[in-house]
């Protein structure tokens, strides 16, 4: 491999490791302008050197925030690409918007305002994407102002009343919408409001002086189910929460690993069996097929202080971890976790002390499993770089055949390096976000060492960005008829979700085989914005 | 009353491996049998509010005091809960203006079993009061003043930990141990203060008050002029490994030279001698002492307060690191003092005349306390030398 196909492999090994674990805001130790700053960086990079792999991570588990980054630059730079580079990006941009939750897509779109790109691409991808929302009267009402931008800036001509609802509401003496009725009557009628989706509602009860108690009582119905768990505590502490109930079975794994960690220690205890079949039934559902077919699998995760992250992503290295604990668990036919200070049931595992790996990895090492995962951010720091040291003698002199594979998973941005933060050279670090993704991280992890050729990474994105738009292609129709179904019972919802991306998305159908593990999840969380369907993310 | 004998020593407490953050590094004291008879908590003042304290007879100490610490301990040996987790009413937590609870001592008995002091200051107190009364001979060089009223006022300038860059975020991002006791903090490599507290939950309360403490000038300035510190490494001899347990041996002597390391790092610390230290407070079987160095400008010069039990163990250990001028001054005043505050006595000790000596004194901020005519002959000798050296060349 020559040197620069060595580099090009690297960088694109980067990136992706940032933009699945980078979001933008505040870690444990770096700042949010810090991380932005240096993912700012990193995607400019990466869309001057490698534009074509740049958009093909459109394809990979990469986080919602940067998606909405690469569609915004991708869109942004367009005059740079050739006529078949912008054939391709468009399939994988409108695929891609469909998979985001609307709130992100509608930022996506006020960004390409304020940044002024608005050429007939743009205005096409934006009307098809705005076509292929399931209701688009319920977007009227909960995102306003998000969809009057759009409609502007895309030109949009809007169906039924909704227009006359977004930019000229009292002209309408009432209106057939139920939805948009609702809304209106809201503005004069308490029992209205408690109709409206539970963020619109909760801007309106200010308004009425309705106490939070109250409102949460009566709008439980049409909360979504992130909105739910959200808000288990305040119903706790308002006393409703036998009306605002979590179905915690059907929350993903993640969130439902850090709902558990918000809670204190003795009530976990207390609901340990509820909370530890919660988290058994959304790891049968993320593992499906593939559960213990990993052999002997140990895991040595990281419940070092560090784990706590910040204010604004708190607990979530600790929820990876405990995600990671129990998909390892399904997944391995023998398991073991080890935590580095933790010792007994991992429900009640807590961030504190030092990142001592170096013991930790030998303890798991000394049991020879197939595999080993370290789920840490990788400040090993009592004594720093002694895991480094375990893993590189223990491969040269103790296991040179390298019967057990480790990876490294890493929940953590490093913004002053660019990467997420390695154990070692020898060892793959991928990034990790979601630990349902696992699986598929660890398949990415082997381009992280530098023995994969850059052919055999570019053919793996291929492969990947052909396995996505194929199911882009296919999962529209559904995501149509599961959020017209579970709506609000809106008439008037626009029917032609199966036509998007008639324009752009045109011959996109490859026919490949269906992959339904991931990017299935990721379709479900393309509804957030639709009350009880599908999951929130 | 010399209470600290031979030195200190950190015995009892084995150091971890260090944690960098910028200029910072950050090395924990782990502390294997917690002292659970004597507890420490902090107590929390009005950072604004100068705080006065009687010390003495016609004596202030004038000071931004942020916070106090309180021991409490059990005469039997018996263990203790931080007072620090009691509720108390909000009224009297907010003590108002200035010093009126402190008009007293820096160390004061609260109650049978409890003692407030106030952290550092107590040592900073000892050594602004360093010969502080002046000249025990009324020589002719000295003024009157500087006969009837001592080295008053006596100051010197400090910084707060919050004025340390980067000192905040590496507190926050330090990673406490679960047995940690103590805290030895280096900038750039050159230790700035120890900290060691009885117990670890003392310590889990007291981390952030470190962010409260004065910190010399020299912290300061390294802090602020490095950008940042090298991590040392760690190696296993590939060579000597044949099985898991070589390999686990390996590791357990690895953690051993990274202790070993660490507290050599703070050789200029543990190895100060002639020491002085004297008694503040008796409290069962501790005792409070603050210490002073032997200010040789040469060498490190910590001062502090510690307190140790009567086997000599140390519970609790507070340090301030003075810079290269205010140790200078410090080791002046110690040499006249020596002599009686005789100029060409302390002059001859010196290894220097008697005009260098006085422009010394000038330059070291005492220049007042000699005879205009002294220092003015002083300062103009050596403007005639310098240009007789300048003609001549």
């Amino acid at each position: 491999m020559s040197r620069s196909d060595q580099i090009a492999c690297e960088d694109v090994v980067m990136f992706v490791n940032a933009a699945i674990t980078s979001t933008g805001q505040r870690e444990f130790r770096a700042d949010a302008a810090e991380q932005r700053m240096s993912l700012g960086f990193l995607h400019e990079y990466v869309l001057g050197n490698y534009r074509d792999l740049y958009a093909a991570t459109l394809a990979l588990e990469i986080n919602h925030f940067n998606a909405a980054l690469v569609v915004t630059n991708l869109l942004r730079t367009a005059h740079l690409a050739s006529p078949a580079q912008r054939a391709v990006e468009g399939r994988l941009i409108a695929a891609r918007l469909r998979f985001l939750p609307p709130q992100r897509v509608y930022r996506v779109i006020r960004e390409l305002r304020r940044l002024g790109v608005n050429n007939r691409r743009t205005r096409a991808i934006i009307r098809d994407w705005v076509a292929g929302r399931p209701d688009l009267p319920f977007d009227a009402v909960k995102y306003r102002r998000s969809l009057s931008v759009a409609a502007r800036h895309a030109h949009l001509a809007l169906p039924g009343e909704v227009g006359t609802f977004l930019f000229d509401w009292r002209r309408a003496r009432r209106y057939t919408t139920p939805i948009l009725e609702t809304w209106r009557r809201a503005h004069f009628d308490k029992q209205a409001l408690f109709a409206l989706p539970y963020t619109v509602a909760e801007g309106l009860a200010a308004h009425h002086g309705i106490d939070r108690g109250r409102l949460l009582a009566h709008n439980a119905a049409s909360m979504t189910r992130g909105e739910r768990l959200r808000l288990q505590e305040s119903a706790r502490r308002l006393d409703v929460d036998d009306i605002v109930t979590a179905d915690l079975g059907r929350t993903p794994l993640t969130r439902l690993a850090l709902y558990v960690l918000s809670l204190p220690r003795p009530e976990r205890a207390r609901r340990r069996a509820e909370l530890t079949e919660a988290l058994r039934t959304a790891t049968r559902r993320a593992v499906g097929r593939q559960a213990g077919t990993w052999g002997s699998v140990v895991a040595v995760l990281d419940d070092s202080y560090s784990a706590a992250g910040s204010s604004v992503k708190r607990r979530r290295p600790l929820a990876v971890a405990l995600a990671a604990h129990y998909l390892l668990e399904a997944l391995a036919t023998d398991y073991t976790g080890l935590w580095l200070t933790h010792r007994g049931d991992p429900l009640l595992v807590h961030p504190v002390g030092p990142t001592r790996l170096g013991e930790r990895l030998l303890d798991g090492l000394e049991r020879r499993p197939d595999r080993l995962v370290v789920v840490s951010d990788g400040w090993d720091n009592d004594p720093p770089g002694l895991a480094a040291e375990v893993l590189r003698v223990w491969f040269a002199r103790l296991d040179p055949d390298r019967r057990t594979s480790v990876v490294h998973l890493n929940p953590v941005y490093d913004s002053d390096t660019f990467e997420v933060r390695r154990l070692a050279a020898t060892v793959p670090t991928v990034g990790v976000r979601d630990a349902e993704d696992l699986a598929a991280l660890v398949e990415l992890a082997r381009f992280a060492t530098g023995t994969a050729t850059f052919a055999e990474l570019r053919r793996h994105l291929d492969d990947r960005v052909a396995r996505f738009l194929a199911d882009a292609a296919q999962s529209p129709a559904d995501a149509g008829a599961v959020g017209t179904a579970a709506g609000t019972g809106a008439a008037g919802t626009v029917a032609e979700a199966g036509a998007a991306g008639t324009e752009v998305g045109a011959g996109a159908a490859v026919a490949q085989e269906p992959a339904p593990a991931t990017p299935a999840g990721e379709a479900t969380g393309a509804e957030a914005g639709v009350p009880s369907a599908g999951a929130s993310r | 009353m010399t209470v600290i004998r031979n030195g200190l020593s950190l015995a009892g407490l084995t150091a971890g491996p260090g944690q960098r953050w910028g200029a910072l590094r950050l090395v924990p004291l782990l502390r294997d049998e917690p002292i659970t008879d004597l507890r420490l908590h902090a107590r929390l003042y009005d950072p604004d509010d100068p705080t006065l304290v009687a010390v003495g007879p016609r004596t202030a100490y004038v000071a931004y005091v942020p916070h106090a610490f309180v021991a409490s301990w059990t005469p039997g040996g018996g263990p203790v809960a931080a007072y620090g987790t009691q509720l108390t009413d909000p009224a009297d937590a907010r003590l108002p203006g200035i010093g009126l609870h402190f008009r007293r001592r820096m160390a004061r008995r609260e109650e049978k079993n409890r003692l407030r002091f106030l952290p550092l200051h107590l040592a900073m107190e000892g050594y602004l009061a360093l010969h502080v009364g002046g000249p025990s001979i009324a020589w002719q060089e000295w003024t009157r003043r500087a006969v009837t009223r001592g080295l008053s006022p006596r100051a010197e300038e400090a910084y707060t930990g919050a004025e340390i860059t980067g000192l905040a975020d590496a507190l926050r991002v330090f990673e406490i141990h679960p047995n940690q006791c103590g805290m030895l903090l280096y900038a750039a490599d050159a230790l700035a203060a120890a900290f060691v507290v009885p117990h670890p939950d003392d310590y889990r309360a007291l981390h952030p008050t470190l962010l409260l403490d004065l910190y010399g000038e020299l912290v300061h300035h390294y802090a602020h002029l490095y950008p940042t510190v090298g991590e040392f490494s760690t190696r296993i001899d590939a060579g000597r490994v044949a099985s898991v347990a070589d390999l686990r041996a390996e590791l357990v002597r690895t953690r051993a030279a990274w202790s070993a390391f660490q507290l050599e790092m703070a050789g200029g610390l543990l190895g100060m001698e002639r020491l002085t230290s004297t008694l503040v407070y008796r409290m069962g079987r501790f005792a409070l002492a603050r210490f002073l160095p032997a200010f040789d400008p040469d060498r490190e010069n910590h001062i502090g307060e510690a307190i140790v039990d009567n086997a000599g163990r140390l519970a609790y250990l507070k340090t301030f690191r003075l810079s290269a001028a205010q140790a200078r001054r410090g080791h002046l005043l110690s040499q006249f003092a020596a002599h009686d505050w005789d100029l060409d006595a302390t002059a001859t000790a010196l290894a220097t005349d008697r005009r260098s000596l006085a422009l010394r004194l000038d330059r070291a901020g005492f220049g007042h306390l000699l005879r205009p005519e002294v220092i003015d002959a002083a300062r103009r000798e050596a403007r005639e030398r310098g240009r007789r050296v300048r003609r001549n060349r």
